[in-house]
């Protein structure tokens, strides 16, 4: 086996939900906490990730996925949280130390050429991003809210895709 | 050797430039230029604007839990911070030299570190730079000649990340937040079906490197002119080497040379460090400025990092870097190479040393097992220090007798260069931007300089909108009388 080249498709799991941010900095970690509850669900079909930073390397984590989501603390924005489909763009940051969503979306595109996955930002609101604080009380409350949105929307993503699987009829349009 | 143009004879009544927050490095910089009212520059600062408060943060936490919690001094080197804190506990805990095995694996994982930074910083950070061109219509149409010879360069530069992650995962446990280095050693060797893997793949990253030191070393002859000129100035040069004095990225003693390259002090123990190094504190800026005890602040200032180690040491004990070395030697003609451009061409004869140094790693055996951990007496105190890949990295603990670090002092390899990166931008500054009209163009220059340094300004935040560019043009009086401000797609928006 070689390092350089990602598993097969089919040794993944179909979606992969990635939480950015640091731990020691406040409302920073909301990404990485995300990740922690999430594992205690232990959801079916879903692979988990957490780094400090996007950077271009995870493009090559998103090969095979069906669906991605990043979940990231924002600075500014809508409360509790955002959750918008995420496009791939090349911009300032594919040349940074830390990618946007969108710009590892584009790295991905140029450096396999193959079809992205579906892909959504969910932004939850922080407030303080101080070394060494805590998550403060208003984004702790926007990140439950930000999960059980989630969670909810994550297992009728199984539903349908198991439906889709069995050729069992699919109703609504399971978004959000 | 310090610069005039550090401190304005008359700031008031001078219009002030602010070009915050440096886009493409880490953290929140800021550079602010001060101009007369013929546009000439009379005084350019590099500031720092975010305090590092990682000494309170450790103070009363159990030494070894440092090694781990240092890792989130930063998201783009924690292998580096993780490495240095366990230098500096081993120490507390009596355990030098370690065993082999400890030794090898943490040098492997230190590579692995130096060859993933590397390839982010010249693909991904300054490649925009230098093969588009930084508003130059001559060197954009060479530049741009020599890119279209290599469309493959954007999947290289990711594979050879990946690969000295994968490098980190099997070393330390985890791509991020690993745990490998302990006090006294390491907490588990490398399996046989790791190595094997990476072993596969080494040969192909060694060839993807010695391209890019030849895309590196071909984009700086293809403008000579500029690249030996822009940023450039003359200082004094400070890395670690091995005992014979060859390239060593993870341990050795320090070695300083002058600007002609005569040694100031060669080989000295780090352990005490501040008999040769102190820190200058400057009211205008939060990071600190270090420099040569010896030759005072004025004098004693130096630059850290590739462009000072590839020099610095007198061979490097890899076949195909060291050929390379040779030829960046002889490109000097006999005397140092002062450019700061030449940074680049520096840092990719380092990557492809990391890359030759896995291999060899890899096909020693005692990294698949032995003695992990070693010990010793106890000691109240003690310091780390490692060549990152940004430059020498520093860390200094104290340990009271409850095993809590009562005092921890870090000097970060961008720190080492806050004098050398203010000199670079102006000099920038004094040839591109002094008595011309603004444009983002010539903006960039100053960002370009920076840049070669491959600076870490802060920690590892990045909250979505927290990396945004301001442009602020400011009056004598403090009044904003014009603004740009560059987002996250790099458009410029009034």
């Amino acid at each position: 086996m070689s390092s350089l080249i990602p598993l097969p498709a089919a040794a993944l799991a179909p979606v992969l939900v990635i939480g950015i941010g640091n731990p020691s900095r406040g409302d920073d970690a909301i990404g990485p906490l995300a990740i922690e509850q999430l594992e205690a669900l232990a959801l079916p079909g879903t692979e988990l990730l957490t780094d400090f930073q996007l950077q271009v390397e995870h493009a090559l984590d998103l090969v095979g996925r069906r669906e991605v989501v990043f979940i990231d603390a924002a600075a500014a924005g809508p409360e509790p949280f955002s959750f918008e489909a995420a496009v791939a763009q090349a911009d300032a940051s594919a040349t940074s130390h830390a990618l946007s969503p969108a710009a590892v979306l584009d790295a991905y595109r140029r450096v396999t050429g193959a079809p992205l996955p579906a892909a959504y930002v969910l932004g939850v609101r922080g407030y303080a991003f101080e070394l060494g604080a805590d998550l403060c009380g208003a984004a702790a409350a926007n990140l439950d809210a930000a999960l059980q949105m989630l969670v909810a929307r994550l297992a009728a993503t199984t539903v349908r895709a198991a439906n889709a699987r069995s050729g069992t009829p699919q109703q609504g349009s399971g978004n959000c | 050797m310090s610069s005039e143009l550090e401190t304005a004879a008359n700031p008031a009544g001078l219009r002030r430039i602010v070009v915050e927050p440096l886009s493409r490095v880490e953290g929140h910089g800021k550079v602010s230029i001060l101009l007369d009212n013929d546009d000439h520059v009379k005084q350019v600062r590099l500031h720092i604007v975010e305090f590092r408060g990682f000494e309170k943060f450790v103070q009363g936490r159990p030494y070894w839990e440092i090694p781990v919690m240092v890792q989130r001094l930063c998201g783009i080197c924690p292998v580096s911070h993780h490495l240095a804190a366990a230098k500096a506990v081993d120490q507390v805990v009596g355990a030098e030299p370690l065993t082999p095995t400890a030794d090898k694996v943490r040098r492997l994982m230190h590579y692995g570190q130096i060859l993933q930074s590397h390839a982010l910083h010249f693909f991904h950070l300054s490649s925009p730079d230098l093969l588009f061109g930084f508003d130059s219509d001559v060197a954009r149409r060479n530049i741009v000649g020599v890119a279209s010879e290599h469309p493959e360069i954007a999947m290289q530069g990711v594979m050879l990340r990946r690969f000295g992650q994968e490098v980190i995962r099997v070393t330390a446990g985890k791509r991020v937040h690993g745990t490998g280095a302990i006090p006294g050693g390491v907490n588990k060797p490398v399996s046989r079906t790791d190595r094997d893997t990476l072993l596969k793949d080494v040969y192909q990253v060694i060839a993807w490197c010695r391209s890019a030191v030849h895309l590196a070393q071909k984009l700086h002859m293809t403008n000579v002119g500029l690249y030996n000129s822009f940023g450039a100035f003359r200082s004094n040069l400070m890395s670690l080497v091995a005992p014979d004095g060859s390239l060593d990225l993870y341990h050795g003693g320090l070695r300083a040379r002058d600007e002609n390259g005569k040694i100031i002090f060669d080989k000295v123990d780090y352990s005490r460090y501040w008999d040769y190094l102190t820190e200058e504190v400057k009211p205008w800026s939060y990071m600190k400025f270090p420099y040569i005890r010896s030759l005072g602040a004025e004098a004693g200032w130096y630059k850290v990092g590739p462009l000072a180690r590839v020099q610095n040491c007198d061979r490097i004990p890899t076949p195909f870097a060291e050929s390379e070395r040779r030829e960046f030697v002889d490109f000097g003609g006999g005397q140092p190479v002062h450019a700061t451009l030449a940074y680049h061409w520096a840092r990719m004869i380092e990557m492809l040393f990391a890359a030759e140094s896995i291999k060899e790693l890899l096909h020693d055996d005692d990294i698949l097992g032995g003695e992990l951990v070693t010990g010793g007496p106890r000691q109240e105190r003690g310091v780390g220090v490692i060549e990152a890949p940004r430059g020498t990295l520093i860390h200094h603990y104290r340990v009271n007798e409850d095993d809590q670090v009562v005092r921890a002092n870090l000097i970060v390899s961008t720190t080492h260069n806050n004098q050398a990166m203010n000199e670079a931008i102006r000099h920038v500054a004094r040839r591109y931007l002094d008595g011309r009209t603004l444009t983002e163009g010539l903006l960039n220059h100053v960002e370009v300089a920076v840049r070669a340094f491959d600076p870490c300004l802060s920690c590892a935040t990045h909250a979505l909108g927290k990396m945004p560019l301001h442009l602020e043009l400011i009056d004598a009086e403090g009044h904003c009388i014009d603004r740009l401000i560059k987002d996250s797609t790099e458009r410029c928006l009034p």
